[in-house]
């Protein structure tokens, strides 16, 4: 029943020797001042031990010194934890450019993860060694935390933003993740594993499951909610234009600037009235109800690799855009998903 | 201490004059009870309020540890092992933990440290107990009601919207608990300030009086945060308006500041009188003027400012902005040198002291010690890099079970066998007071340390079951969670024996110096014979320290 009982957690990603160095020198301060203190209460304890009732110890009335010693020196030593702990957490904090980017929703009691190629996955996550991996992450109900032991990171899941954890896996084999912020009765079954493969391998994995890459069933969508209609060169002014957007910092009403992001991004979908652009008025409809997080992380991944002149025409003949699994099952017999040029690889081109 | 002081000290074990009015027998019956403003009374009412609350938390706790042992989830439902722990929290912190020290010891001996007759407001200490009990009866209508289960910490979008147990039940018994906290913390604040004995100025004020009066201080301005964010969630729970719920437009990452902003502080309601009470204990029983008595005086009330600055340390992996966490990192790790500054206090006290091996020493040195690890893991927590990966595990509850169970309720039993003589008058007996103790922290180490070890491997909280790895180190625990139930027993069968059956005490078995001690045991209804005056310093045992200590 305990086969695989290991005392220590293994250590299968680039932050996780880092994360138990520091570990194990807050452990050493513990155990050195925890020994410190029973020391000297039991020897003092024994050594002073009360022999006659009428004996008055001689008063010691404290230490300036000694009080500026445990301060000072207890100080110091969680100064030290402080720094080394801040810098491994914003490198945790700041994924790589170009690490790979997979998003994962979560919601009462599973995990839904979706590659950039398109491909989808529940409760498991196949990812290459040694590259990093960016998960955008977001939930459909309440708060989740996608946590991976094994490699030290762990991120809360929010409904109605996206939060990110990036690793690089060092070690080939499985890993359990789980969800580690309780969000109801099944909480504890919201768990699965992670796959590290060789890097060719998982090409390979990829390749046979692609389906249409996300970006591509986004510019779809973008058509078929009739995004395209306003956000148009030719639309007269009616909305600005979404080319090269992604990663700017954009001018709002008011004054105050913000990063287009994917939280942006999925705001401006779903509430346009929260931050309205500079000089532009608040027309647009809100896309509540109309799209769900799966078609929002599809229309975020075309909207990321949309770059100059790359806006689809307005009236486009294209067949009825598949959003749904019978729909895409229908359209695998139209163009393969691989021939087709990614909006994202066009970009990298220019 | 008065002024009589450096006379002779009352012999402990004096004989008890026969036939004295005492606060207990002064009156009989329910109604001298249920409408008595004596705050010795109300003290006992609330003894016996939170004894039952900690057994009924305690039954839950043992049926999570007995789910726990196996990794199927078997005994239970997932459902209702969900009501289990979150039941076990939210009795234990709001009905138990928060109100054990302050509203018990703290009632029965502000006024007597300070040579009061009472507490500022009788009546509002004694409404206190009744807006207590209002709480605690929704609190089990809760239970009877089907439980509830979104976890003690209430969070948002699963308590407003998707969990269909009884939430607002739960949370209007923790709304009403907090007023009661209020209140007492209003009264000890008032009293403190207003009625001290003549000569007993702030420095000369038993460390344990500091220590609530620090608390007072979380009780009055975080409990308020509490109320308002509890209504905050009724009001979206109930009306749709959107603070918390993103599909209204409202954010759960809020909640989850309000939350900690009230929460955080609530932890050091909980262990600042525990410090106070190991502070009185060291001192008596070192026989020996208390080492660094300002250091710890205002360290308490550092420990009470910062704790307010701190609350961002539960969320670096909450989506709040990373230089946030930055900060709410480096104030966490200075609540680590006033905590430190105590702990070496108390140690130094010892040194060239008269050490006796009393019961309630026992337990301030079993609290020391835990205390020491408790505090020392929340270094792993506080650092950013390290809580990643240890937080929402079971390295978070081995920890505040350290400081909330080793710490806190550690120090309230040594308080508890340190005053009961001066409580019911009769001494309590040493073989099992002995023995229970060192049961209580054998069995504690075992069922909590284990946890630290399940936390860095990587067991999430709230799981009722788990990879099979993890079952040696749960079974251990479980283990010892049943050691510690035992332990637990014990003391509440010999106190009840002891109030007929035990020794009578003096006015001073221990050879303590507080003014409380200079009073009859149990004291009369007003206190004290005639008001003391305070001329010394508190902790002088000897007419050597007397002349010594400034
Ligand atoms: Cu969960
Ligand atoms: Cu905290």
């Amino acid at each position: 029943m305990n086969a695989d009982f290991r005392l220590l957690p293994q250590q299968a990603s680039t932050m996780a020797p880092r994360v138990d160095a520091l570990f194990w020198f807050i452990t050493a301060i513990c155990i050195f001042f925890t020994i410190l203190v029973a020391v000297l209460l039991l020897t003092f304890a024994i050594r002073y031990r009360r022999k006659t009732e009428d004996y008055f110890p001689k008063p010691v009335v404290g230490s300036k010194v000694l009080e500026a010693a445990w301060s000072i020196g207890p100080l110091a030593l969680v100064m030290v934890i402080f720094f080394w702990g801040a810098s491994i957490y914003f490198d945790m904090m700041r994924p790589p450019e170009d690490a790979l980017e997979v998003y994962v929703t979560g919601k009462q009691w599973m995990w839904h993860l979706q590659h950039s190629g398109g491909q989808r996955e529940i409760n498991q996550l196949h990812i290459p060694l040694g590259k990093p991996v960016k998960l955008i992450m977001t939930s459909e109900d309440v708060l989740h935390d996608f946590y991976i032991p094994a490699f030290r990171v762990k991120m809360d899941t929010v409904p109605g933003k996206y939060t990110t954890l990036w690793f690089q896996a060092t070690k080939l084999g499985t890993f359990d993740f789980y969800c580690a912020l309780y969000c109801g009765t099944e909480h504890a079954r919201m768990i699965g594993t992670v796959t590290v493969m060789k890097p060719r391998e998982y090409e390979q994995w990829l390749t046979e499951r692609a389906d249409r890459s996300l970006a591509l069933q986004g510019r779809q969508l973008f058509q078929k909610l009739q995004c395209v209609t306003c956000h148009h060169p030719e639309a007269n002014n009616r909305a600005p234009i979404l080319e090269n957007l992604y990663g700017r910092m954009v001018e709002l009403e008011g004054g105050r600037n913000v990063l287009a992001d994917e939280s942006y991004l999925r705001e401006s979908i779903l509430y346009p009235a929260a931050k309205v652009r500079a000089g532009w008025r608040p027309i647009m409809p809100s896309y509540v109800g109309q799209v769900d997080e799966n078609d929002l992380v599809r229309l975020i991944a075309f909207l990321k690799g949309l770059k100059t002149g790359q806006t689809p025409a307005r009236v486009e003949d294209f067949p009825a855009p598949a959003v749904n699994e019978k729909e895409a099952a229908k359209d695998k017999e139209l163009p393969k998903p691989n021939e087709q040029p990614k909006a994202t690889d066009k970009a990298k081109d220019k | 201490m008065t002024t009589v002081a450096v006379e002779p000290r009352p012999q402990p074990f004096e004989p008890r004059s026969i036939k004295r009015a005492d606060y207990l027998n002064i009156s009989y019956g329910v109604r001298s009870w249920l409408l008595t403003l004596d705050h010795k009374r109300i003290a006992i009412l609330y003894l016996i309020s939170i004894s039952i609350f900690f057994f009924v938390g305690g039954v839950f706790a043992a049926v999570v540890r007995l789910e726990l042992a196996t990794p199927k989830g078997d005994l239970l439902q997932s459902d209702t092992y969900n009501k289990m722990f979150t039941l076990h929290g939210v009795v234990m912190l709001f009905f138990f933990l928060i109100p054990a020290i302050p509203a018990t010891l703290g009632n029965f001996l502000v006024p007597l440290m300070i040579g009061a007759k009472d507490l500022a407001f009788p009546r509002l200490n004694l409404m206190s107990w009744y807006v207590f009990m209002i709480a605690g009866m929704f609190g089990i209508y809760t239970m009877l009601a089907g439980g509830v289960d979104t976890g003690w910490t209430f969070y948002t979008p699963l308590s407003p919207k998707y969990a269909n147990s009884q939430v607002m039940t739960a949370a209007l018994a923790a709304l009403i608990a907090g007023f009661s906290s209020i209140l007492t913390g209003l009264n000890f604040m008032v009293t403190i300030h207003k009625m001290r004995a003549p000569g007993l100025t702030w420095f000369r004020l038993p460390l344990f009086v500091w220590s609530q009066y620090a608390t007072s201080l979380i009780q009055i301005l975080g409990t308020p945060v509490l109320a308002v964010t509890i209504l905050l969630v009724a009001a979206e729970r109930m009306l749709h308006i959107g603070i918390f719920d993103p599909a209204l437009g409202g954010d759960p990452v809020l909640f989850q500041h309000l939350f900690w902003f009230y929460s955080h502080p609530a932890v050091y309601i909980m262990i600042l009188p525990a410090m106070g009470v190991i502070s009185e204990l060291v001192t008596t029983f070192a026989k020996k003027v208390i080492f660094g008595y300002s250091f710890i005086a205002f360290s308490s009330v550092a420990i009470a400012v910062l704790g307010f600055l701190v609350w961002g340390h539960h969320m670096f992996v909450s989506s709040q902005s990373p230089y946030a966490g930055l900060i709410f990192s480096f104030l966490s790790m200075l609540v680590a040198i006033p905590s430190a500054i105590k702990v070496f206090n108390w140690t130094a006290t010892l040194w060239r002291g008269s050490v006796s091996w009393d019961t309630p020493m026992l337990y301030a040195f079993g609290f020391i010690g835990l205390f020491t690890i408790g505090g020392l893991t929340g270094l792993f927590l506080a650092c950013l890099a390290t809580d990643v990966h240890l937080t929402h595990t079971y390295f978070v509850v081995a920890h505040f079970h350290y400081i909330m169970v080793g710490g806190a309720i550690m120090a309230y039993l040594g308080g508890l066998h340190y005053w009961w003589p001066k409580i019911t008058g009769r001494m309590y007996p040493e073989f099992w007071a002995k023995f229970a103790a060192i049961i209580i922290f054998v069995g504690f180490n075992l069922t909590f340390f284990p946890q630290f070890v399940l936390g860095y491997q990587g067991m999430p909280r709230r799981y009722h079951e788990y990879p099979a790895e993890f079952q040696v180190l749960n079974v251990m625990s479980t283990a010892g969670a049943s050691i510690l139930a035992v332990g637990y027993i014990i003391p509440a069968v010999y106190f009840i024996w002891s109030m007929k059956y035990a020794k009578v005490a003096g006015r001073n078995p221990w050879g303590a110096t507080g003014l409380e001690w200079s009073t009859t045991s149990p004291p009369p209804a007003d206190n004290f014979e005639k008001t003391p005056i305070v001329s010394l310093p508190p902790y002088i045992y000897s007419k050597e320290e007397a002349t010594v200590v400034p």
